[in-house]
């Protein structure tokens, strides 16, 4: 275990998103200095892929959009494969700032047990104006997630987040698939990880259009709702070894 | 029962059981799928020629006109139908999502380790894919 200098890969999910990925790539590698970069293409139709190739980032081409759960549920498995110490999410449409991954990394170097730190554009003044209702739907989350884990959530949406180990292998097992930053905040409390939040800056979006338009926002309300209730409801959310597989191949009703 | 609607009840039944059977046979329907199927046939066949067994539900839950208890236990098994495949279409989503990410890290991993067919073929498709995109182009 090298404590002092933890091996750290950024995963950017990109879904057509040719015009901002590159640039978010390229900002790691200036703002981000030994972090490794790997770019999941989410099943684009525009030249998300060749352009990240040609910054000279690792590309994870999904052969089809599995959506933002999936693509980085890829990323888990790719760091837990490859034995990094650490994975941060960076989107990749510009929102996230890379010169912040180094206020992310300082919370866990500061307290090694904190497993998931969060960047959070509620803590602090850091000027940032998400549109009223998405910021009413987030404060609705962040009001819900905070009764059950008994502690302050203040932007449970914000996917900018940096995972030890503990959490790289428990999300490379099992990630929501869509809109799963609300779930993963349940997960990780269901299963006695160590969370922390800490406020960073975030960029307006840089282009490509937002996982979740206006139109869907009501079903995004929804969904996470009926998976924050279930998941209270669930006593073991997630397979542990020798559990029966989460997708099994054998039939049954 | 009337016997009208006890002979097209009888008919329906058998019907759907012998499509049922066929596709089964002609290999286009696989055994588990096609067994509820069959169980819900062959249930409702049943119902539809021993009508005294119908009435006598009908009248137990309060149904005045028997062939009325026949429909509510079809809608019954239609119910469960439509669950079954349900869990079977997030059962699939699941597992297709699982080979996507399997097969993607495979494809990173060979183009990492040098193989030229696999990187030429990224290559090519992401000019394909490029081609047909003009406007992301600078």
């Amino acid at each position: 275990m090298r404590t002092d200098n933890p091996r750290t890969l950024a995963v950017v999910p990109a879904y057509n998103e040719a015009e901002t990925a590159p640039e978010v790539v390229r900002s790691l590698h200036r703002d981000a200095p030994g972090v490794d970069v790997v770019v999941i293409d989410d099943g684009s139709t525009d030249a998300t892929a060749a352009a990240a190739r040609a910054t000279g980032a690792r590309v994870i081409r999904l052969p089809f959009n599995l959506g933002i759960g999936g693509a980085v549920q890829t990323g888990f498995v790719y760091a837990r494969e490859n034995g990094y110490d650490r994975m941060v999410q960076v989107d990749g449409d510009g929102q996230h700032v890379a010169a912040e991954i180094a206020t992310l990394a300082a919370v866990m170097d500061e307290d090694p047990a904190t497993d998931m730190v969060c960047g959070s554009r509620f803590l602090g003044d850091n000027g940032y104006l998400a549109p009223i209702s998405r910021r009413t739907g987030i404060h609705i989350f962040a009001f819900l997630l905070s009764r059950i884990v008994d502690r302050p959530v203040t932007d449970p949406t914000s996917g900018f987040r940096l995972y030890n180990r503990r959490a790289i292998s428990l999300f490379a097992r099992d990630y929501p698939h869509d809109y799963p930053e609300v779930e993963a905040v349940l997960m990780v409390h269901h299963h006695q990880l160590q969370m922390r939040e800490v406020p960073v800056r975030m960029l307006e979006r840089g282009g490509g259009v937002s996982s979740i338009s206006s139109g869907k926002s009501a079903y995004y309300m929804v969904k996470v709702l009926l998976a924050i209730f279930v998941g209270l409801l669930r006593r073991r959310p997630v397979v542990e070894p020798g559990d029966a597989s989460p997708a099994p191949a054998s039939h049954g009703i | 029962m009337e016997l009208r609607i006890q002979l097209v009840s009888i008919v329906a039944a058998a019907g759907l059981f012998v499509v049922v059977f066929e596709m089964v046979r002609r290999r286009r329907l696989l055994e588990r799928y096609a067994l509820l199927w069959l169980f819900s046939a062959l249930a409702l066949l049943g119902l539809a020629i021993w009508s005294g067994l119908l009435e006598r539900i009908a009248s137990t839950i309060g149904i005045i006109y028997p062939p009325n208890a026949l429909f509510l236990i079809a809608f019954g098994f239609v119910l469960v139908l439509l669950l079954h495949f349900s869990l079977a279409v997030s059962r699939l989503t699941d597992q297709t999502k699982m080979l996507a990410q399997r097969l993607a890290l495979l494809e990173e991993r060979q183009s990492r380790a040098g193989h030229d067919v696999a990187r030429e073929r990224a290559d090519a498709r992401d000019e394909d894919e490029a081609a047909l995109e003009p406007s992301s182009r600078p």
